[in-house]
């Protein structure tokens, strides 16, 4: 079996709106191995963003099982699911979510402030200047560009040294030629040996991806973009049925 | 994280928004400094009425004629003349009293006193040499009335500082002659012999308007004298006890000699009213005058802490994704439960500290300004500013917890998703 930072076994979600069931994941099944550049795709309300709350460990699923960097976090509790997002998790949001009014190299440092870790300053300054903003350590928010933001929230993903970034429409918020640097970013990262996923709805933004995974009502599919230019489902594995 | 961190990210959000915080602050700087200023207000008005019942002298028992009853029907206290010089000399009988350290029996009178072209009406009070004692009195100039002076009734006078300074404006009043006028044509001169220190207001009559002559004297030459009913009439005998401990015994020791004198049999034809039974009821009245001030202040307190209980949740609510952030990259339930508290309480404990200081400020302020003869003097113990602290830390706790745990309880995925 090769290195997998995440392997996804018949995991479904469902979610009670009052009386109300709601299938947002059906037996999901799938796998990241490491080093790899993977993108999921999906329209709204197919349960990309369920999935994607499931790999970061801010959800856990009804049943099924997620192996996250040989870890099975379907049945952590919240305090340790807390600890696996420190350690094993780089989030980038679309909304870059910097604390308003905190230098940059603060806000990178964050994580390393629940994790107890040393050196906080050196490291954050490394992370910074890794995405190329090592003149910026104290600049604030409000006095950084929408591109320079996302690459703080990258260098804050980084800091922690984690299994996987994981990342939600991080070009989303950006012009054209931001969102190119960021992806650069992405690019260069994982050619370094990083584990990228990056979770759009932009088909060009999942073309630059090694691999793409298309959930379609709340399952999973390979999906391969030179079959046509529009992009159709190739393969429908069996989903696995999880009773 | 530890709680240094803690204190660290609740200080960085707090600096991040001083004018929010200073505002969140005033509740807890207003009412801190309200309740220790008022509470040494009450201190320092309680200490300055102690100081005033005492300077009367220490440890006295002021006893006083009975009522009597004519026909059935009973007259005003203190009607009575039942007390007489005799009773005076067996309090004092070592004896049969041994709580008793001195006696002086006093005759009080009005009268009109003259001096060349000045005059004034004044209390004129007939004592024994035991007096200036007692009453813990000092002279200024001259000398007191003695021994002989009361056996051979002279007519000799010890001014009080305001009749002095009313008769004789600066002149030095001793030696010089001075004619009273008590009741009806009767008009006697008395040499003065000595002139009291100034005493102060009591603010039950000033101690310094009055004058001061031999007690056989005033028995038989002044109004209400023994002229009318019997030489050995006093007012008032004034009793010094021992030893303040020993004052229940002295009363009792007192009481027990007069009744065998009286030949009391049913009700006491006089009354023993003890210093400490002053003392003790200007404590209570000051204290419950200082409870009054001290809880309207709490009241505003406890306003504060709604303060900060309202701003917490509003900043809970305005940093929800902040947050979601924050536990997103790791944070656990009980850091931002941590971080909230803390910043609760680091809001509310600097609101107190300033409180203490303008408490301290306030209460300089206050001490130099008089009302009338009362002036306050506010006294700050340590105990009130501990006490405050202490609160305020409760404060911050009890307000912070409820709006630290609404954020720590925040789902992440719906705290990051808040706009």
């Amino acid at each position: 079996m090769a290195d997998h930072v995440i392997d996804i076994n018949g995991v479904t979600k469902v979610y009670h709106m009052g009386d109300i069931e709601v299938q947002a994941l059906r037996g999901v099944d799938c796998y990241v191995e490491r080093g790899e550049f993977v993108a999921i795709i999906g329209p709204s309300g197919s349960g990309k963003s369920t999935l994607m709350n499931i790999l970061g460990c801010l959800d856990k699923p009804t049943a099924g099982s997620y192996r996250l960097d040989g870890i099975e976090v379907a049945d952590l509790d919240d305090d340790e699911l807390a600890e696996i997002r420190n350690h094993k998790i780089g989030f980038v949001f679309q909304s870059f979510n910097l604390l308003p009014r905190m230098p940059a190299w603060k806000q990178v440092a964050l994580p390393l402030i629940y994790a107890g870790a040393d050196h906080r300053y050196d490291r954050a300054v490394e992370a910074l200047k890794s995405v190329g903003l090592g003149e910026r350590l104290d600049h604030k928010p409000n006095e950084l560009s929408g591109g320079q933001m996302q690459r703080v929230a990258i260098a804050r993903a980084l800091v922690t040294d984690p299994a996987m970034l994981l990342a939600d429409e991080p070009t989303g918020n950006l012009d054209s030629r931001s969102g190119k640097e960021v992806m650069a970013i992405f690019k260069r990262l994982n050619a370094e040996g990083r584990t990228v996923v990056l979770v759009t709805h932009d088909p060009n933004v999942a073309a630059q991806a090694q691999r793409v995974i298309r959930i379609f009502d709340g399952r999973a599919y390979d999906y391969d973009p030179t079959v046509n230019g529009q992009g159709t489902v190739k393969v429908a594995p069996v989903p696995v049925a999880v009773g | 994280m530890s709680v240094f961190e803690s204190f660290q990210v609740a200080l960085d959000s707090l600096l991040s928004n001083k004018l929010r915080a200073v505002l969140t602050m005033l509740g807890i700087i207003i009412g801190v400094a309200a309740v220790i200023t008022m509470l040494g207000i009450g201190r320092g008005a309680q200490a300055q009425i102690q100081a005033q019942i005492q300077q009367n002298g220490t440890n006295l028992l002021f006893i006083r004629p009975g009522s009597t009853q004519q026909g059935g029907v009973a007259q005003a206290q203190g009607s009575a003349q039942t007390l007489t010089t005799e009773d005076a000399k067996a309090l004092a009988d070592p004896g049969a009293a041994p709580a008793v350290a001195s006696v002086a029996p006093e005759f009080d009178s009005f009268g009109q006193v003259i001096y060349q072209g000045n005059n004034t009406n004044t209390r004129i009070v007939g004592v024994t040499p035991e007096y200036l004692d007692v009453r813990n009195m000092s002279l200024a100039s001259g000398e007191f009335i003695n021994a002989n002076q009361i056996t051979g009734k002279s007519t000799v006078a010890v001014l009080g500082s305001s009749v002095a300074q009313t008769l004789f404006q600066g002149e030095d009043p001793v030696g010089q002659t001075i004619r009273v006028n008590s009741g009806g044509n009767n008009s006697t001169q008395f040499k003065i012999i000595g002139v009291l220190n100034s005493k102060g207001g009591t603010g039950f009559g000033s101690q310094d308007d009055q004058m001061f002559v031999p007690l056989t004297t005033a028995q038989t030459r002044l109004a209400g004298g023994g002229r009318f009913r019997g030489a050995n009439i006093v007012s008032v005998i004034n009793v010094q006890v021992a030893d303040a401990a020993e004052n229940d015994a002295a009363i009792q020791q007192v009481s027990d000699i007069l009744r065998q004198k009286h030949h009391v049999t049913y009700q006491d034809d006089f009354t023993v009213l003890s210093q400490q039974d002053i003392l003790q009821t200007a404590e209570t009245a000051t204290g419950v005058f200082t409870i009054f001030l001290g809880s309207i202040a709490a009241i505003s307190l406890l306003v504060g802490g709604i303060g900060i209980m309202n701003i917490m949740l509003v900043s809970v609510t305005e940093r929800t994704k902040e947050i979601g952030l924050r536990k997103a990259v790791g944070a656990r339930k009980h850091d931002i439960l941590t971080q909230f508290l803390v910043e609760a309480i680091v809001l509310s404990v600097t609101g107190g500290l300033i409180g203490v200081g303008i408490a301290f400020l306030l209460s300089r302020a206050i001490a130099g300004v008089s009302l009338g003869t009362l002036s306050l003097t506010p006294s700050i113990g340590l105990d009130s500013v501990l006490l405050a602290t202490v609160f305020s830390v409760g404060v911050g706790l009890f307000f912070g917890a409820y709006p630290a745990n609404r954020a720590a309880s925040l789902n992440p995925i719906e705290a990051l998703r808040y706009e």
